[in-house]
């Protein structure tokens, strides 16, 4: 397997279980990622991340590769017009882990080939990252994500 | 945010990390090479950027990988732009919107 191309990690002052949740319930996502992650996250199992509003696109698809709550999820990601094609198919790692009174969570990109989604993916984690720490931290999201999900459309 | 602080204050330690934002996943050694210091003081200034998370690791087969991790630069925008900013952001797609909606109208 081939180095990731982005490694993000993020401290949360919140339960590992809280931390989980916030990445499988669409419901939550919706409230700091803008969109909403959707899936049975059963391994073998589609998931999708659909866009806040009237369109409701999905901006990025893929598979649940493997998953072990409330510690570790790997998916597959891509763009939906990408289906199908494996040199646009990019890996998301998602570890989360008690250290203290605080979960780490770690997010690690990999196989990212096609350069639009990689451009994208290395602007977008940081900024959802600190959005899903504010989110739990305070109960609001940042607003700069918000911005970043209305550019899109 | 105490050792966010401590640990950009110094400039081999921002170039490092202008390092990676270049080229993400490099070793301790390929740091070194090109870094005009020691490997021991490069391998002091990459744990001290790990120890206030501008630094992620990742480990591949024996290799430790050095990846630059923006998250607590971000928090700190977010801290104090941040909150200046909603107020502007939120203006702006608020004109946004409402444009869109009154060219719709229009269009219909």
């Amino acid at each position: 397997m081939s180095a990731p191309e982005f490694v993000y990690t993020v401290y949360i002052a919140a339960p590992v279980e809280r931390v989980w949740n916030a990445l499988v319930d669409g419901d939550l996502t919706r409230q700091y990622w803008g969109h909403e992650n959707r899936s049975d996250w059963k391994p073998g199992s589609r998931w999708e991340h659909v866009r806040v509003g009237p369109g409701g696109e999905v901006d990025v698809a893929g598979r649940v590769i493997e998953i072990d709550p409330p510690h570790r999820l790997v998916t597959s990601w891509f763009s939906p017009a990408d289906e199908g094609d494996a040199g646009r198919t990019s890996r998301v790692t998602y570890e989360v882990t008690a250290v203290g009174e605080e979960a780490r969570l770690v997010v690690t990109h990999s196989d990212l080939n096609e350069p639009n989604m990689r451009a994208g993916v290395s602007k977008g984690w940081p900024l959802v990252l600190s959005s899903l720490k504010s989110f739990l931290e305070t109960g609001k999201g940042l607003a700069a994500l918000d911005m970043r999900v209305k550019e899109l459309g | 945010m105490e050792k966010v602080f401590r640990a950009l204050a110094d400039p081999s330690r921002r170039m490092l990390l202008d390092r990676l934002f270049n080229a993400g996943g490099q070793t301790l050694g390929a740091l070194a090479a090109d870094m005009p210091m020691s490997r021991q003081a490069v391998a002091k200034h990459l744990a001290i950027l790990e120890a206030a998370n501008l630094v992620s690791v990742h480990w591949q087969g024996r290799e430790k990988l050095h990846y630059l991790n923006p998250v607590p630069i971000g928090e700190i925008v977010s801290r104090w732009v941040g909150k200046f900013e909603d107020a502007r952001v939120e203006s702006l797609t608020g004109f946004k919107a409402g444009i869109e909606k009154e060219r719709r109208n229009v269009g219909t």
